[in-house]
């Protein structure tokens, strides 16, 4: 009897030992559900219910992944939540907007920073451009900062909040060109700051640029320069800021892309490292991102590290002064 | 005129069998609470992926039209305004439910709905360049004063006392400051997880207005057995058309304010119904009935937060901004199939603008037809047994703030919210105040900021604040807004204690 039980014991014990080893072979069992830290319906929002559509396939997951919204606060609820109560067993998943949350983490007051995530695949980035009414006098980002020097601390322009991308935008533009800029950050996101500039309560806006081109497409508004490193294949004919003479990199440029709590284990982020870029690479989700407007941008796991490094850096850097 | 050379693509056999899956199913949604039109749409967004654009928004044009309808129902039959709009549709839809006029109460409310709808339908077909022009032209400065607009009917609303009425709209203020501030970031307040993205408006509004009526329910227990024998009177439809277009004030009123006010971008939709309610209270010779399950009320609450619906879409439609949250999730339908809304819908895609704008007027139609339908069965509700309902509404209450986000946080917050009501009031204060607080509060201050940075910037903020014809009109109402609650209260001193509040609740429950 004893033999008999200690050897159950044995097998038990060697059972959950393989299915340790090989436990994460089968990984996804169960549909996975990615927290998206804005609102239905927000760009953030939309494009990752577009990137995500595909994760049924046999050649992807294999599993559905759910979007659960969790807004507020300009994302710090949701990646708050993230970084302290997701479980992390490849189930959660959650989408990052760089620079907003390391900005956000370097300001402070919130229980994450770059420590507390491990990316997976970056699928998109939306640069920010410089936006002016349809009527306005400005033609040129020269025109703009002549127009700043003239009369320091008086050129208005509209942004969609504190310590994101647009506010990086705006930050790099003043030092760029030496002078002193009115910033009116919006409480209501891109599509409120774009609202200000079309109905004239400000001078200009920096917003991104996938929602620039809608409004230029419907006759709202001039699209005065990029910032970013190269134009855009959305718009070509517009000017980046580098090219204008100021300098001015990609810091400010919103990548979108998918990561997991730390402490996930290596296997199952080896898996998603591999598999996700591919997903975003499917024809139909390019379809369709196109169509609305929005620009991809894939990138491995590595090179989303090393642009995570890169932006953490250069955001201390010019936050600093704040 | 051109929209009616669309009007056939509604009726082909399969958008007209969408379009009725859209308004059933939206009426269905809607009367769920805590399932905002908001969420109702977003659900419903997945299912268009595989459907041609037009035939898309055809179902998320009616589900939005008639889950709008849909949340008077859980408004009258078990308080709980399914959304912000639907806080005015409680006061008087409500007490008419408890007197066993449930039937009627959803009938002059559909009616009304569809009344208010159809118009603000065609307001967005025929004005839509007027309305553009209309919706822009209120800076931070405008909806400054606009929410300051909204606070001077806090202290009217309240049928009671103003004082109380103040206080708790004050209270609603500074439940609003929780969180994250909108602008700047600053955290105020947080001393709980749950309270760190600040108080969201829809559990809120399950808490206050759920809770104390489910605390009341359970406190009774089988004292009173034959208090809940409640007969609910039969009404005919007939009578309900007779007596909405009678009242041609209120359904007027309720109408005009809804689709002007609903329109501006951000705060329109969320305090379009309350406003109109007060201006008709304001203006009707029979104000003293309001509060106590009047039909005006109900009339005027709903055709207004219908009439909203068409014209709550012209920022979007045109200027290709969304102005409100359900307007942003419109748009993602939209752009999932290439579209951009803007001239590009109009001038491209003529068929997909125009069935859209068909279907919601078809919609708000069929909406009526299927609310008088199922007014009467749903009317008798009221006589569930106490304990049964009681159960019943405090599980709706728990999923439907679980619903918004998927947090238990926000469940924390619908209870301790809801708990605190039951004894405010037990004092004779009530919560459609307390929620107009919480709503108007974020919108003054961060318009108050975002206005005086710009006028820091560009003049100095009392030029920026009291200049403009806008401005200067916005004043003279709130001052003209004030001065008559003064002068009414003045005349009319109302005295409220604790125990008549008691004796109220008794009686009314």
């Amino acid at each position: 009897m004893k033999k008999l039980i200690a050897a159950a014991a044995v097998a038990l014990t060697a059972m959950t030992g393989t299915a340790f080893a090989d436990g994460h072979d089968a990984y996804p069992e169960r549909p996975v559900m990615m927290m998206v830290s804005y609102g239905a319906g927000g760009a953030t929002d939309f494009q990752a219910r577009i990137v995500t559509m595909t994760a049924g396939n046999e050649d992807a997951l294999g599993m559905p992944i759910a979007i659960i919204n969790k807004p507020g606060a300009g994302g710090r609820v949701g990646w708050n939540w993230f970084a302290s109560q997701a479980d992390a067993d490849g189930y959660t998943l959650g989408a990052y907007n760089v620079p907003h949350f390391i900005a956000q983490s370097i300001e402070g007051g919130v229980s994450y920073s770059t420590e507390s995530f491990e990316p997976i695949a970056n699928w998109g980035a939306d640069p920010a451009v410089f936006v002016v009414g349809a009527d306005s006098e400005f033609n040129s980002m020269e025109d703009v900062v002549n127009y700043a020097k003239a009369n320091p601390g008086k050129l208005t322009f509209s942004g969609a909040g504190l310590f994101v991308g647009h506010h990086i935008a705006a930050l790099q533009l003043e030092k760029a060109a030496g002078v002193k800029l009115a910033y009116i950050p919006n409480n209501k996101g891109g599509a409120g700051a774009m609202k200000a500039v079309i109905a004239g309560e400000v001078l200009g806006g920096v917003n991104n640029l996938s929602d620039a081109f809608r409004a230029r497409e419907a006759g709202n508004v001039k699209i005065l320069g990029v910032f970013d490193l190269e134009r855009n294949d959305f718009m070509p004919d517009v000017p980046t800021l580098k090219e204008q003479g100021f300098e001015i990199d990609n810091a400010s440029v919103n990548f979108r892309g998918v990561m997991v709590p730390k402490g996930t284990p290596q296997p199952i982020i080896d898996k998603l490292a591999a598999t996700v870029p591919e997903m975003f690479k499917n024809g139909r989700v390019a379809g369709k991102m196109k169509a609305g407007g929005s620009p991809m941008h894939i990138m491995t796991r590595d090179e989303v590290i090393a642009m995570w490094k890169a932006r953490e850096e250069t955001l201390k850097e010019l936050l600093a002064g704040l | 005129m051109e929209f009616l050379l669309y009007f056939g693509d509604v009726f082909t056999p399969f958008n007209f069998m969408l379009l009725l899956i859209g308004t059933i199913g939206g009426l269905i949604l809607g009367a769920t609470p805590g399932l905002s039109p908001t969420m109702a749409v977003a659900l419903l967004i997945p299912f268009t992926f595989k459907l041609e654009p037009a035939q898309g928004l055809i179902l998320l044009g009616a589900a939005y039209t008639s889950t709008v309808a849909g949340g008077a129902v859980s408004a009258i039959l078990l308080k709980i305004p399914g959304a912000p709009a639907n806080i005015a549709t409680t006061l008087d839809g409500h007490t008419m439910a408890q007197k066993g006029e449930g039937a009627r109460a959803l009938q002059l409310s559909f009616l009304a709905s569809a009344v208010g709808g159809v118009f603000g339908v065609l307001l967005l077909i025929f004005l839509t360049p007027v309305l553009a022009q209309w919706a822009l032209a209120f800076g931070p400065s405008h909806l400054f004063w606009l929410a300051i607009l909204g606070v001077t009917v806090i202290g009217s609303l309240d049928g009671s006392s103003v004082v109380k009425g103040l206080l708790s709209g004050c209270i609603g203020l500074w439940l609003a400051t929780i969180g994250f501030d909108d602008i700047m970031g600053a955290q105020r307040f947080i001393f709980h997880p749950s309270v760190s993205g600040g108080i969201n408006v829809i559990p809120a509004l399950i808490g206050l207005f759920a809770i104390p009526q489910v605390i009341t329910m359970f406190a009774k227990g089988r004292a009173r057995l034959d208090a809940e024998v409640l007969s609910v009177e039969r009404h005919p439809i007939s009578k309900a058309f007779g007596e909405v277009f009678s009242r041609t004030r209120a359904l007027s009123i309720g109408t005009i304010t809804g689709s002007v006010i609903g329109l501006i971008p951000g705060v329109g939709g969320q305090i379009a119904g309350l406003v109109a309610y007060d201006q008709s209270k304001k203006m009707s010779p029979e104000r003293a009935k309001f509060g106590t399950g009047h039909p005006e009320g109900v009339i005027a609450a709903e055709s207004a937060n219908n009439a909203m619906v068409g014209p709550s879409l012209v920022p979007l439609l045109t200027l290709s901004i969304p102005g409100s949250p359900t307007a942003a999730v419109l748009l993602g339908g939209l752009l999932i199939h290439g579209i951009f809304p803007g001239s590009d819908l109009f001038d491209n895609h003529p068929q997909v603008a125009w069935t859209f704008i068909n279907s919601m007027l078809v919609g708000q139609i069929l909406m009526c037809i299927f609310g008088l339908y199922v007014a009467g069965l749903a009317a008798r509700v009221a006589q569930v047994p106490n304990a049964v309902m009681a159960a019943v509404v405090l599980s709706l209450a728990v999923f439907g703030s679980y619903s918004v986000q998927n947090s238990m946080g926000d469940v924390y917050i619908m209870a301790a919210l809801g708990t605190g009501m039951y004894f405010l009031e037990r004092f004779g204060f009530s919560a459609a105040p307390l929620v107009l607080g919480l709503i108007l509060g974020p919108i003054a201050e961060a318009n108050f900021i975002q206005g005086s940075m710009i006028a820091n910037a560009t003049s100095s903020v009392g030029q920026y604040f009291f200049t403009g014809l806008l401005n200067l009109t916005l004043i003279a109402i709130v001052v003209a807004s004030i001065v008559y609650s003064v002068w009414m209260e003045l005349r009319h001193r109302r005295y409220v204690t604790k125990e008549d509040a008691v004796a109220k609740e008794e009686a009314l429950s």
